[in-house]
């Protein structure tokens, strides 16, 4: 592991410990109280679960066509990223959405594509789980096939309707509000990071070990 | 090229009219699956309002999995793909000839479907048959597309009869969201031609990259 992995561990996690009271401290929405403050998880967790699916797309579109194991591995942690951050936004953003809209779920285009997104990456899981030999060249292709999805999921949800606040709302809170806003997404960029070099890492020695398994046979 | 893919096509026709097992088991199937809609949806005689349009898509949707995964795996059991595979032509014309005998097989199941559902729904499917063509053609192009690559794909993998629908189903969503919301919209007392022609529009979009995508990626997905 890289030199500066312990370190940087420490800080997130220091920074996930002191989030709950700068988030405590934050003043309250006028409309929504207290419930508005899921806001300062679950857009930082929603922003990395897009960040995990990009990575896991150009990842796979790499592997598929340049054929190098080390972006397979990268496409693979990703994506288990991107399921895990994907479940975080799922589950605080109805929590949300009760309060907010009144509703559980709305077939709204941000919640339909992040749910259909978050589909295609556990189906990326279970055929890497269960796909048996040549499944990575599979999950490759799922992946470039749900990057290519997305617009086509934008479109056709948004022809509906759109509830979901739009994202130019973040540049536009008081100080007050945006400072654990930013100081959560970063938390959660440092967890990223972290989880995806573990991840990568983890990988990579169970390859050499294989490697290895496979020298002694010889 | 075209002369390959006619080939491919022509031998999977060929095989089908000869045993009729692809095409007998998919058209019993989706029939089955649009009684059993009836059977949970009609109350006294009246069908739910709107439902026609998502009931046959649901159908084509299920009947469309059991097609596909049929066709690939009477290419394995005779050990052809590989033959398939290693004939010298471009990778691409056998991507594009299974892809047609899947969407002629479909259009069978549909030409079926289609009466069935505006039947038993009593819904008027077929008021404007050449929108509801459009919409059901590029539908059907599009889940096809999608599908006969992932099945290719799944071909040599342990468990394909279950990932085959695992993958199929979250990748083609667009494709069901257009398919009912443009047929939902043939289907409405007014008919605003302007709604179907979007989804129409979207359908042939999808369409279009999702080919494009699938002949760039057939080649690398296929070899060992």
């Amino acid at each position: 592991m890289p030199k500066w992995y312990t370190p940087v561990a420490i800080a997130c996690g220091l920074m996930f410990v002191a989030s709950p009271l700068l988030i405590a401290n934050a003043p309250y929405e006028a409309t929504m109280g207290l419930v508005q403050k899921i806001f300062y998880y679950h857009m930082p967790s929603a922003v990395m679960f897009l960040v995990a699916a990009i990575v896991c797309g150009i990842a796979s579109a790499r592997y598929l066509f340049g054929g190098s194991p080390h972006q397979d591995r990268v496409a693979w942690a990703a994506a288990e990223l991107a399921v895990l951050f994907g479940i975080i936004t799922l589950v605080t953003g109805p929590l949300w959405a009760r309060k907010a809209w009144g509703v559980w779920w709305q077939w709204d285009v941000r919640l339909t594509s992040s749910l259909m997104g978050w589909m295609v990456a556990v189906a990326y899981l279970l055929v890497r789980r269960y796909g048996g030999p040549g499944s990575d060249k599979l999950a490759a292709g799922l992946a470039l096939f749900g990057m290519a999805n997305v617009p086509f999921i934008y479109i056709s949800v948004n022809y509906w309707r759109t509830i979901h606040p739009a994202t130019s709302v973040v540049p536009t809170l008081p100080v007050s509000m945006g400072l654990p806003l930013w100081f959560c997404l970063t938390a959660f960029v440092l967890l990223f990071v972290l989880l995806l070099k573990l991840r990568i890492y983890l990988e990579e020695e169970r390859a050499r070990l294989d490697a290895l398994y496979l020298s002694i046979e010889e | 090229m075209l002369q390959a893919i006619w080939l491919i096509v022509r031998k999977d026709l060929t095989v089908e009219v000869r045993s009729r097992e692809i095409a007998y088991t998919t058209l019993f199937f989706a029939v089955s699956c649009v009684l059993n809609f009836a059977f949970a949806l009609v109350r006294e005689g009246r069908p739910p309002q709107d439902g026609a349009a998502g009931i046959l898509w649901i159908s084509i949707a299920f009947a469309g999995t059991l097609a596909l995964g049929r066709t690939f795996e009477r290419e394995r059991q005779s050990e052809t793909l590989r033959a398939l595979l290693l004939a010298p032509t471009a990778r691409p014309a056998v991507y594009v000839g299974k892809l047609l005998g899947i969407i002629a097989l479909l259009i069978v199941a549909e030409a079926i479907l289609v009466p069935l559902v505006s039947l038993l729904f009593q819904a008027p499917l077929l008021a404007h048959p050449f929108w509801l063509l459009a919409v059901v053609l590029t539908g059907t192009i599009g889940f096809s597309a999608v599908g006969t690559l992932f099945a290719a794909m799944l071909v040599r993998a342990r468990s394909r009869d279950v990932l085959l629908p695992v993958l199929l189903y979250p990748i083609t969503v667009p494709v069901i969201i257009a398919g009912v919301r443009g047929t939902a919209a043939l289907l409405q007392p007014e008919v605003d031609l302007g709604v179907v022609r979007f989804w129409v529009a979207l359908l042939v979009s999808f369409d279009v990259v999702f080919v494009t995508l699938a002949l760039w990626t057939f080649e690398p997905l296929m070899t060992d």
